[in-house]
Order: C-alpha cells, then sequence, then structure tokens
C-alpha cells in the first residue's frame, strides 16, 4: 500500500471517528469546554497579567468579589481571579506529562511484555508488582517529600507510580492482539516481534490506549491537586489550584469563595477531560461502549 | 483449598520484603541521622557521632537494612525520632481511627453505590439509571478535600451540626466517611452497572427467563451471583487504597490516624516512624488483597474449582 492510499485511509478513519463522536452532544459540549480552559491557559497573560496572581497587597487582604476583583482577594491581597487564571497551565501540564510519561515508560513495557511473553514478561510484571506493593498514594507522598517537593519531583513520582496500571492493561491488550490470526500470520511469514509490535499491535492498540491516556490525565490532575494541598506539589508563591484551597482552609471559615474558584476550575477540568474521555470511547470502540 | 490459602499467604512474605527495601531505602535518601534528631541541638558533635555509631547508623546502607529487619522479626519498629518513643506504641493508636474511617468509608460506598448500580442495569435508560449514572460521571471530577471543605463549611460552620475536627466526639467521623465515600461510591456504581449490562445480556439470563422464572429470581439469584464477582475485587482494592490514601482526608479534619502520623513524620524528617507506618500500611493492604483475593475465589464455583484439587 503506498503512503497516499494510507493516508486516504487514516483520514477516513478519523472522519468517521468524528461523525461518531458529534453525536454525543454532552461530549460535544465538554470538548468545548476543554478548548476554551486550554485557551484560556496558552492565552493566560493576555487575559490577565502575570503580575497579579505574584505580587502581594498588605492593603487588599481578603478582599469579597467585586468588580475590580472578580475571585476576590487572598490571605496575601493576591487576586484570585489571576492566580486561577495562571494555575491553568500547570495542572493541564501536570496532567498531560504525567499521562505521557505514564505511556510511554508503561506503554511500552506492557507491550513488550505482552508480546514476547515468556521470560521477559515475567520480570517485567514483577518489576511492575513491586511498584505496587504499597497504596500508590502513600508511595507518591513518600517519594515526593524524600526527593523535595517541587513540580518536576511530583511528576516523576507520579508516573512512577502508576507505571504498573498502564503497563498491565497495555499488557493485557497485547496478549488479545498476538493471539489473532493475522498477528500469528504475519509471525509465520517470518515477520519479526518487533515489527509485529510495530504494524500490529501499536495500531490496533491504539484506540485503547487513547482512551486510557484521556482518562488517566484527568485522575493524574486530581492526584496532583491532592499532593498541592499537602504542600508536596508546586511551590508558593506560584499560582496552584491544589495549593490555593490548601492556602484557603485558614480563611475558609469567613472567606469560603476563597476556596470556591480554584475548586471548580479542578473539576471543570477534570470533567471535562472525563466526559470528552468517554465520548471517544464510544467513537472510538464502539464495542465497549455500555 | 486450604494449600491455595496457605500459599495466597506465604506470598505475602517477598511482597512485603520488596516494601520493606523499597520504603527503608527511600528514607535513607532522605537527609537526618539518629543522633542529631534523638540528642538534640544541645549535644557536641562528638555524643552525635557516638550516638550513631552505638545504633549502627554508620554502617553501610545494606547492614542497616538487615539490622532493621531482624528488629523487624521482634517487633521492634525503632524509636521515633520526634517523640523519643518506641514507634510502635503510636501506631497501635492510631491504627483505630484509620481502620475505622477506612472501613465506614467502603461500607457506605457499596451500601449506595452497589444497590444504584443493580437498579440501573435494570431499569436501563430509565430515570434510575440516567441520573445515578450521569452523577457518577460527575462526582470522580470533584477532588475530595474540596468536598470535605463544601460539607465541613456547611455541617460544622453554618448548621453547626458536627464537630470540625478530631474523632473525640463519634459524630466527628461523619463527614471525613462522607467525603471519603463519595467517589468510591460513584466508581463502584459504574462498576456494578456495567458488570450487570453484561450479565444481564448473557444466554443463560435468557434461558431463566425463557424457563420462566420470576425477574425478580433472575435477577437477585441468576444475575447478581455473578454480576457483583468483579464488584466484591473493587470493594476490596478500594479499602486497600483507603488505607494508605486517607492521608488528605486525615489531613482536612485533623485526624489522628496514620496519614496524619506519616505527613508529619515526613514533615520532620523523622524516618523510622515514616518506615513504620507505611510498611504498617503496605501490610494491611496486601493482606487485604489477598482476602479479596481468596473471596472471589470462595464465591466463585469456577475459580473455586481450579483450586480445590
Amino acid at each position: 500500500m503506498d503512503n497516499k492510499k494510507r493516508r486516504a485511509r487514516s483520514i477516513a478513519r478519523l472522519k468517521e471517528t468524528w461523525r461518531r463522536f458529534k453525536k454525543n452532544k454532552l461530549a460535544v459540549f465538554a470538548l468545548c469546554l476543554l478548548i476554551g480552559i486550554i485557551c484560556v491557559a496558552l492565552f493566560r497573560h493576555a487575559i490577565v497579567p502575570y503580575d497579579l496572581a505574584i505580587k502581594t497587597h498588605a492593603s487588599e487582604r481578603l478582599q469579597p468579589p467585586s468588580a475590580e476583583h472578580w475571585f476576590g482577594t487572598d490571605g496575601r491581597g493576591r487576586d484570585v481571579f489571576a492566580r486561577v487564571i495562571h494555575g491553568a497551565p500547570t495542572s493541564i501540564f501536570i496532567g498531560l506529562s504525567v499521562s505521557v510519561g505514564c505511556l510511554i515508560l508503561g506503554g511500552l513495557m506492557g507491550l513488550a511484555a505482552g508480546f514476547f511473553g515468556g521470560r521477559f514478561d515475567m520480570i517485567i510484571m514483577r518489576l511492575a508488582d513491586m511498584i505496587s506493593v504499597m497504596p500508590g498514594t502513600l508511595l507518591a507522598i513518600v517519594m515526593v517529600s524524600v526527593l523535595g517537593p517541587s513540580l518536576t519531583n511530583m511528576i516523576i513520582a507520579l508516573v512512577f507510580c502508576n507505571i504498573p496500571g498502564v503497563a498491565r492493561l497495555t499488557r493485557s491488550a497485547a496478549l488479545t492482539i498476538s493471539s489473532q490470526e493475522y498477528v500469528e500470520a504475519a509471525r509465520g511469514g517470518g515477520a519479526s516481534s518487533l515489527r509485529n509490535i510495530l504494524t500490529h499491535a501499536v495500531p490496533n492498540a491504539s484506540s485503547l490506549l487513547i482512551i486510557q491516556f484521556t482518562q488517566n490525565t484527568a485522575t493524574f490532575i486530581l492526584s496532583a491537586v491532592n499532593l498541592s494541598f499537602l504542600g508536596l506539589g508546586v511551590q508558593p508563591p506560584a499560582p496552584e489550584w491544589g495549593a490555593m484551597v490548601n492556602d484557603a482552609r485558614e480563611f475558609f471559615r469567613t472567606q469560603p469563595y476563597l476556596m470556591m474558584f480554584p475548586g471548580l476550575a479542578i473539576m471543570l477540568t477534570a470533567l471535562s477531560i472525563n466526559l470528552v474521555g468517554n465520548g471517544l470511547r464510544d467513537a472510538l470502540d464502539p464495542k465497549m461502549k455500555t | 483449598m486450604g494449600r491455595y490459602v496457605l500459599k495466597r499467604f506465604l506470598l505475602l512474605i517477598p511482597v512485603l520484603l520488596v516494601a520493606s527495601f523499597m520504603i527503608y531505602g527511600l528514607m535513607a535518601l532522605a537527609p537526618g541521622d539518629p543522633g542529631t534528631a534523638i540528642l538534640g541541638t544541645d549535644a557536641t558533635p562528638e555524643e552525635i557521632k557516638a550516638y550513631n555509631h552505638a545504633v549502627g547508623f554508620d554502617r553501610p546502607f545494606l547492614v542497616r537494612y538487615g539490622n532493621f529487619l531482624s528488629d523487624l522479626l521482634r517487633g521492634d519498629l525503632g524509636i521515633s525520632y520526634r517523640t523519643k518513643q518506641p514507634v510502635m506504641n503510636e501506631i497501635l493508636a492510631r491504627m483505630p481511627v484509620t481502620a475505622t474511617i477506612a472501613c465506614l468509608s467502603v461500607l457506605t460506598a457499596a451500601l449506595v453505590g452497589v444497590p444504584l448500580g443493580v437498579l440501573a442495569s435494570v431499569k436501563q435508560g430509565g430515570l434510575w439509571d440516567t441520573l445515578p449514572t450521569s452523577m457518577s460521571m460527575v462526582i470522580p471530577a470533584i477532588p475530595g478535600f474540596w468536598l470535605g471543605m463544601l460539607l465541613l463549611y456547611l455541617f460544622a460552620f453554618k448548621l453547626d451540626l458536627v464537630p470540625s475536627f478530631g474523632v473525640e466526639d463519634p459524630l466527628g467521623y461523619l463527614l471525613p466517611v462522607f467525603a471519603n465515600s463519595f467517589g468510591s461510591a460513584a466508581r463502584l456504581q459504574r462498576y456494578t452497572r456495567s458488570s450487570m449490562v453484561d450479565i444481564l445480556q448473557t444466554d443463560y439470563v435468557r434461558t431463566a427467563r425463557a424457563k420462566g422464572a420470576k425477574e425478580r429470581v433472575v435477577i437477585w439469584k441468576h444475575a447478581m451471583r455473578n454480576g457483583l464477582l468483579p464488584v466484591v475485587t473493587s470493594i476490596g482494592s478500594t479499602l486497600g487504597a483507603m488505607l494508605g490514601g486517607a492521608i488528605v482526608m486525615e489531613s482536612l479534619f485533623s485526624l489522628p490516624g496514620l496519614g496524619t502520623l506519616t505527613l508529619t513524620a515526613l514533615n520532620m524528617r523523622d524516618a523510622p516512624t515514616v518506615v513504620a507506618s507505611a510498611l504498617f500500611v503496605s501490610v494491611l493492604f496486601n493482606t487485604i488483597l489477598v482476602l479479596t483475593d481468596l473471596a472471589t475465589a470462595f464465591l466463585d464455583p469456577r475459580v473455586k474449582a481450579r483450586y480445590s484439587k
């Protein structure tokens, strides 16, 4: 098959997926919301200057929402609206990078384990078991705390703790695929394992991986805000939603709105990603539809 | 069956060895030494050095790990850097709080989630399906600590119905359990629903209906026995995860549990306490996983048959 035909076929497949995705109105709405959130994250500097999110003003502490400060001001007199807006890229970045990290490391491990089988499979899966001897949250907390709380260390810890889950899932997909007749035929025809992985396992597992990727991103955003809430994530004064809710604890008896906005931002982001993920699942893999 | 049970429990030993090595190794990377921590700032560097030598802290990592293991086997988890008391005492004192919250949360989640899931699968497309099922899509997106804070604000501050921290008053368990079980209930609902939907489409259910069995019998006797098996596994892993994941809730509601113990110890660089409490949680976590596996094997005649040989 030449390149032209191949491209035409993948475009047709994309069109078909989109046609099915479009039918789910809720997923389309969530996609618009998600695109909106991503735009806010990208054009944050045009919406509100970063200075407002960082500079403290002792005279403007704890003001309720007003025309000047839409979401009010926090305990250090910073504009909460600006902080919520500038917190967007952090959460999205963490969710995406942990997801990408897990997909690459866990996905490759799982694919290879499922495809090569035998001793290799056993070693990889025992490694995965070793990571999951402790509850994931606990391991992540201890790891970040030992490595030192920071954005990078949080990403490293979350990737590490979530590799086993992704690896197991991809492995079972690879096992299913490698027992299919067309793979056996290719193997019989002398195709190498690597070639089999690239031409059969990756494309056939791709819808599963895409679905998993989307749902994981939302989960990881939530895990990350949990860590930040405990003070183990992004360090102040950088605006981060979980840390903002944590800061708001001090005043939340009198200024409950301080915790409302960052919390809503987390919820909307995670929800839109989840709904898009559900729509994608139905569109990519009609068999899995519940 | 007896051999299978024994085997599963024996397999816990290597698992826990790995867990202990991992957590001990991680904490060995953290700065801090027992001499400085226990003798305090008044001690001279020589005294500190002598103390570290006496407890074997200046020896190679693997030797220290070996000593830790042999102490562990004798039930000695070490001395806390912070309280200078045996860590074991503190863990045993705090254990009930964490266990109570985890058990009550899982119980609540199962009592709410599973029936709603079964109901949704039976009334597919109806109000009892669409409403809980869409709720169970929204709920997982809500951060638990944020939900906890909303509950605190409403019930502890505005309505003043429950205490806002601690568990001296048993009512103090109410909000943490509620906030903790919310997400799990949603997950169990979705899980139960999809498992039951699959089962209700199987041939044997159709056969039962064709034979004229009452719908109630079909669902309660035929479908649920099979459909709830994966749910049992899910309930078990939820309980395990809650023991380790209750840190956020414990911290939010200032509860004296294992989670807050670990968190304080981490902040104070109190390595023995971190190692001991994390290891303790791992033991519980893995034991629950094994028990869940055994429960599934026991409930599922197919699995049971495979292992009873």
